[in-house]
This record gives structure tokens, sequence and C-alpha cells, in this order.
């Protein structure tokens, strides 16, 4: 089976996030990117599928030349090549979703696997956006993948518990925390990924629509977290939650 | 408290590595941070080494990662070092493990070994499954192993191995030991194999240091080796000296890694800690430690890397590789006293990596030539005095 897993590089979840003082974005002098972990569990699950029944797994990422090194992490772990769709602007999820969608056509993958969010901007609306455009079935939230015949069948974690539903191929699905454990790169896996196919094409000669529809006006740090408090007795803590919190 | 494992960078030397090389020391220390730190400290409290994770790390490709060739990863020197300072960032025992693994039992088969022992042994090593073990120092012989007293002679076709190794790393574990011994002419190295009858190892307990890392003594009474069990290359204390060459250079890099995260513990530690009336770390003396250790780290870093690039063009010397381990094991234990100081009564718990770290270092001080023998070494090379007899 072929399957495309569209990645994005974010800063290391474990770095801490400064905001650029006019608000205009982050500062990312000493920021450690990575491969987004929800898409890291995606190249895993591709990687497992084709261990299973054979195929090609292909990455995908739009963004700038400096994601490369995203893409090669993922080919040391197995991937079999990928695709750098060159653009220097950060793009919103339609845009991304468009892109993905053109690259699709040409491509022809049976499955398009990747990650229900990206930990920065915590959208979760490529996937959605794209099955859409594709007009595939889609299952986001996947905590189970299963195939049979032509058939997937994929357990979604929802709000209510889980939720197992079954649709043909191709689709498109987004993965969840627990679906698997991403493995390592393994050192000769690195150097194997040196020698890969990395093809770089540029955003706008795919003849697709990037013009933002949204407009990102300024980012603002949370508020400190305020120290909490003791309370003596279960009932002033009632008490409390009542009269100051007000939520009971 | 924030993650331990997080670079020090001051000097934007990241930029200097190449994507495989960057790649190579996040998958380690990732690999490091899930399967290592967990389970460390039970392990140091223990006297136990970590030996399930040894197959992970094969599949990982960490044993004779710069070789070339005999399922080797065939990595350049820079990924290599990388590797061994990700390693000691975790544990000095660990390192010493791979160290030992890599750099001397797997290096002596590959530098001196018969084309055949290296294709029996190297693959099998590479991928964990046989465990090596590098025995020079003894009883009465450590920074003068000329000295030596462990004598092989020659018997038929084979030979006769007698002597007594102490101080060996991964000695009782080791399923192959190579085992430096006198013969009529000189200095030569042998492959034996646990269970030759007449070779028997003693772990030596009782150790305030790397206890993480089994520590062991090698006896040999009689034992009978075939032919097939000496490294034919082998000629001379050269032999020995050239595989420490090799692990000393990842120790210099190890350093790196115990110092970083003794650092980022006593930066996170003063930042948190408050005493009089602001943090620890808005005191003058405190900063003024925290700075001497960013210092020593950042040299430290640029040492090994130009060390590394003089590696791989096969410009470095031996007096190179002396420089990088003296300077930086002693400066690491250094930034381990100081981290420990500065952590106050938490500075002896288990509950932080750092007396453990210091711990540690007082050995990797000692192993590889002391302190005082590379001094000796660097003296002997630029004054041409030889200061050693
Ligand atoms: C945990 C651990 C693991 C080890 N693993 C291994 C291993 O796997 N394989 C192996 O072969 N060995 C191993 N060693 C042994 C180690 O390499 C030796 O301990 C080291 O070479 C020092 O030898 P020594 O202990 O006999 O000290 P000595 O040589 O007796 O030195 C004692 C002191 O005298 C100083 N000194 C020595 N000679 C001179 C001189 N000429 N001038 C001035 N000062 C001098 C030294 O610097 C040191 O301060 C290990 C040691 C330890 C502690």
């Amino acid at each position: 089976m072929k399957i495309l897993v569209p990645i994005k590089r974010v800063p290391d979840p474990a770095t801490t996030i400064r905001v650029l003082p006019d608000g205009s974005g982050i500062a990312t002098d000493n920021v450690k990117w990575v491969i987004n972990p929800f898409d890291e569990i995606a190249i895993e699950e591709a990687l497992r599928i084709k261990e299973k029944q054979g195929g090609e797994v292909v990455l995908i990422t739009i963004g700038q030349s400096t994601w490369q090194e995203q893409l090669r992490t993922g080919l040391a772990m197995g991937a079999d090549r990928a695709i750098l769709i060159k653009n220097d602007a950060a793009l919103d999820s339609l845009a991304l979703a468009r892109i993905l969608a053109k690259v699709i056509g040409d491509e022809n993958p049976e499955l398009v696997l990747l990650g229900k969010q990206a930990i920065d901007d915590d959208s979760n609306q490529v996937g959605q956006m794209l099955a859409e455009m594709l007009g595939w079935p889609q299952a986001t939230f996947a905590s189970k993948v299963e195939f049979a015949d032509k058939k997937v069948t994929v357990t979604r974690e929802v709000d209510g518990g889980l939720e197992t539903i079954a649709f043909n191929l191709p689709a498109v699905v987004t993965t969840d925390l627990r679906l698997n454990e991403p493995r390592y790169a393994s050192l000769p896996g690195i150097m194997k990924a040196r020698k890969k196919e990395l093809k770089e094409i540029p955003a706008d000669s795919l003849g697709v629509d990037l013009a933002p529809k949204l407009k990102i006006k300024t980012l603002a740090a949370p508020p400190k977290r305020q120290a909490g408090r003791k309370v003596g007795s279960v009932q002033e803590l009632v008490q409390v939650l009542h009269t100051e919190a007000k939520v009971i | 408290m924030a993650d331990l494992l997080r670079d020090l960078d001051f000097f934007h030397i990241d930029e200097l590595l190449t994507s495989e090389e960057r790649a190579t020391r996040d998958t380690v220390r990732r690999f490091i941070s899930r399967e290592v730190l967990p389970h460390i400290e039970r392990h140091f409290a223990n006297e136990t080494f970590p030996k399930e994770i040894v197959p992970q790390m094969a599949e990982l490709g960490m044993f004779g990662a710069n070789l070339k060739g005999y399922g080797c990863a065939g990595m350049n020197n820079v990924a290599y070092g990388l590797i061994m300072q990700e390693l000691e960032a975790a544990d000095s025992g660990l390192r010493s493990f791979a160290s030992v693994q890599s750099s001397l039992s797997m290096y002596a088969i590959y530098a001196n070994g018969s084309e055949e022992q290296k294709k029996r042994y190297l693959p099998e090593m590479a991928k964990g499954r046989l465990i090596g073990c590098f025995g020079l120092t003894e009883p009465d012989h450590g920074s003068d192993p000329g000295g030596m007293e462990t004598r092989a002679r020659k018997d038929g076709d084979g030979w006769i191995l007698n002597g007594t190794k102490r101080w060996i790393t991964n000695g009782s574990i080791a399923d192959l030991a190579i085992v430096w011994a006198r013969v009529d002419e000189g200095i030569t190295g042998f492959l034996v194999e646990k269970g030759t009858p007449g070779f028997s190892t003693r772990d030596i307990h009782g150790k305030f240091s790397m206890r993480a890392s089994i520590t062991s003594e090698l006896i040999f009474e009689d034992v009978r080796l075939p032919a097939s069990a000496h490294l034919p290359n082998a000629r001379g204390l050269k032999a020995p000296l050239g595989c420490l060459t090799q692990a000393r250079y990842g120790i210099a890099w190890g350093a790196i890694g115990a110092a970083r995260t003794c650092y980022n513990c006593a930066l996170d530690y003063t930042k948190s800690r408050k005493q009089f009336s602001r943090p620890l770390a808005g005191y003058q003396l405190v900063q003024n430690k925290l700075v001497k250790m960013l210092t020593e780290i950042t040299k430290m870093q640029m040492i090994c890397l130009r060390l590394a690039h003089l590696k791989d063009e096969g410009k470095y010397r031996p007096e190179h590789v002396s420089f990088a381990k003296r300077n930086n094991v002693n400066e690491a234990l250094k930034i381990a006293r100081d981290a420990r100081d500065m952590l106050g009564a938490n500075g002896i718990v288990n509950e932080y990596p750092v007396i453990r770290h210091l711990l540690n270092l007082e050995t990797v001080n000692t192993y590889e030539g002391t302190f005082d023998v590379h001094t000796l070494i660097l003296g002997r090379d630029i004054t041409g005095e030889n200061a050693f007899e």
C-alpha cells in the first residue's frame, strides 16, 4: 500500500517558548525543532502497515528548506522517500490542505496518515479539510487502525469513549497519542536516509491558492499561574469552590 | 525539574554539525531519556549494570558506530563522539560499557585481528550478542602497563596463558576478553572466550564510583588457547595503547555530557531555591560558579569538535587525545563538585543526579590514563623530555 504521511516541524515540546516582545511570533533562537509528535506516530503507523503488507511510505512537508532535517529523520525511521513543498511563509490550514490535495492527485496514495493536530498551533484542521477536498472517508483521533481486504477499521478516541468505524480506501486517518509508540531512528537508518530521495518543489509552482484566510494578529504568553492555596478541611474546600471559584 | 538532558549551546556549535550528526545525537538522547534515566539510580544503588538495554543499544547501531563494515554503522567521529556525550549525560558507567565494547574490544580486533577474527566477532559484537572486555591493567601495573606480568608461552600450535588482570570493566559479563600479555617477542593480545578452562572472573564490590558498571578481576590459570586466539597484528605495547587512544577520544566527549547534566541541574536548582531574600542564582558567588561551568563546558565542546575533525581527516595525534581527555574530565569533575556544593544537602542524595556523576567522574579521571599521566604525555611532547621514568 502506498501511504502518504504529511509532517510538520514544531518546537520540541520540552523547549521553553518565549513570545517575541512585539507579539509577532515566538523567539526561535535556541529552539530545538522536531517532527510534530502526532506526525511521528503517523510515520510509525505507516511503517508498521508497510512492514505487514509491503508498499511505500512517502513523507511530505510544506515549509522552508531547513525542514529537510525533519524529513531526513522520518527517512531514518524507515520511510522510503520525501517531498518538500518549499514555501517560506507560514500557511494556514486551508492552504496546507489545498497543497496536499494537489500533491495527492499526482502521487495517488491509498492512505493519508497524519497527526490529529500540530502541537504548535493545535489547529486540528488539515486532515479534515483534506478529506473533504478529496471526497475521501476520514477517521480522526485514531487509536487503532486495522485492515481487511480494501476495508479499514479505525478505533477513534472521542469524548464519550471509543468509537469504531469502517470504510473503504482511499482514506484520510489522523492519529492520536495512544496509536503506537514511535521507534527511534537508528544510526544505520540515519546513514541510509542520506541517500534516499528528497524532492523539493516550490509551492508556487503548484497552481494552488495560497492566500491566507486566517490572520494572526498577535501572540501573547499565558498569564503566570498563581500559587495555589491550602484549605483546612473538606467543608472549607466546598465552601470556597462555591463562594469564590463559583464552580459548584 | 526541566529536562536535564537539554543542550547547552552558548556558541551555536549545533550549526557546525551536519544533520546526520544532530540526528544521531537526538536519537541517543531520546533513548537515554526514555530507557535509561528512569532506572539508572536503582542500578547505581544496587551495583548492577542495566544489561537489559544492550539489545536496544545494538539495534540503534551504537556499538562500533565509527567502524566501517562488519555490521557497524560507519558513522564519522563527530557522530561517535556525540553518542558518547549523550550516554555519559545519563551515566559514566553506561558510557564505559559502550567505550569498552566499541573502542577497546571491537577496535582491538578491528585493528589487530585477522580477517577471520573480524568476520567472526565484530558483527556479533555490533549486534550486542557478544559482549567484550579489555584486560590491560593488573593489580601491580596500572599507569605502567609495560610492566605487565601476565605471560603467554607457546605450547605446540597454541598458547598457555597465566596471570591476573584487575579493574576490568564488563569483566564478568563479557563473552570475550581481549587480554594483553607478555610473550618472548614483547607484548601482544589474545582473545579468550568465556568458559575457557582455567579462566575465571571475580567482581570488585564496595565501589563508591561507577556502581552501574561491572568491574572485575580476570584470573588466568594455565589457560590453553588455540593459535586462532592470538591477535596476529598486535605487536608491542602500541597495540593496546592504540585502543586506549580510541576510548580516550570518546571519554573526552563523554565528559561534556556528565558536566552538562550537572550544570543544568545546578542552574535549575539555584534558580528555584530561595535563601535570604532571593533565589540562589541571584547571588554573585553562585553566578560565578555557573559562569565558570558554562565557560568550561563550551571550551570542552570546541576542543572535542576540532579533535573530531582532525580525527576524521586522519591528522590527529594521540597527544591531541591526551589533551582532550585530561582537560575535559578534569573540568567535568570540578563542575560536578561545584554543582554538588550548590545543591547543598540535596547535592548528596540520589534524588538529583549530581552526586552520582561526581562519584563516577572520580573514576573517569583515573582510568584510561590518569590526569597526571596525560600531563606527562603532553609534557614529553612539548619538551622532548620523558618524565615517566
Ligand atoms: C572503574 C574502573 C574501571 C576500569 N576499567 C578498566 C578496563 O576495562 N581495562 C583496564 O585495563 N583497566 C581498567 N581500569 C584500570 C585503570 O586504567 C587504572 O586504574 C589506571 O590506569 C591507573 O592505574 P592504577 O590504578 O594502578 O594507579 P597507579 O598507576 O598506581 O597511579 C596512582 C597515582 O600515581 C600517579 N602516577 C603514576 N605514575 C606516575 C608517574 N610516573 N609520575 C607521577 N605520578 C604518577 C597516578 O597519576 C595516580 O595519581 C579501570 C579502573 C577503574 C577504577
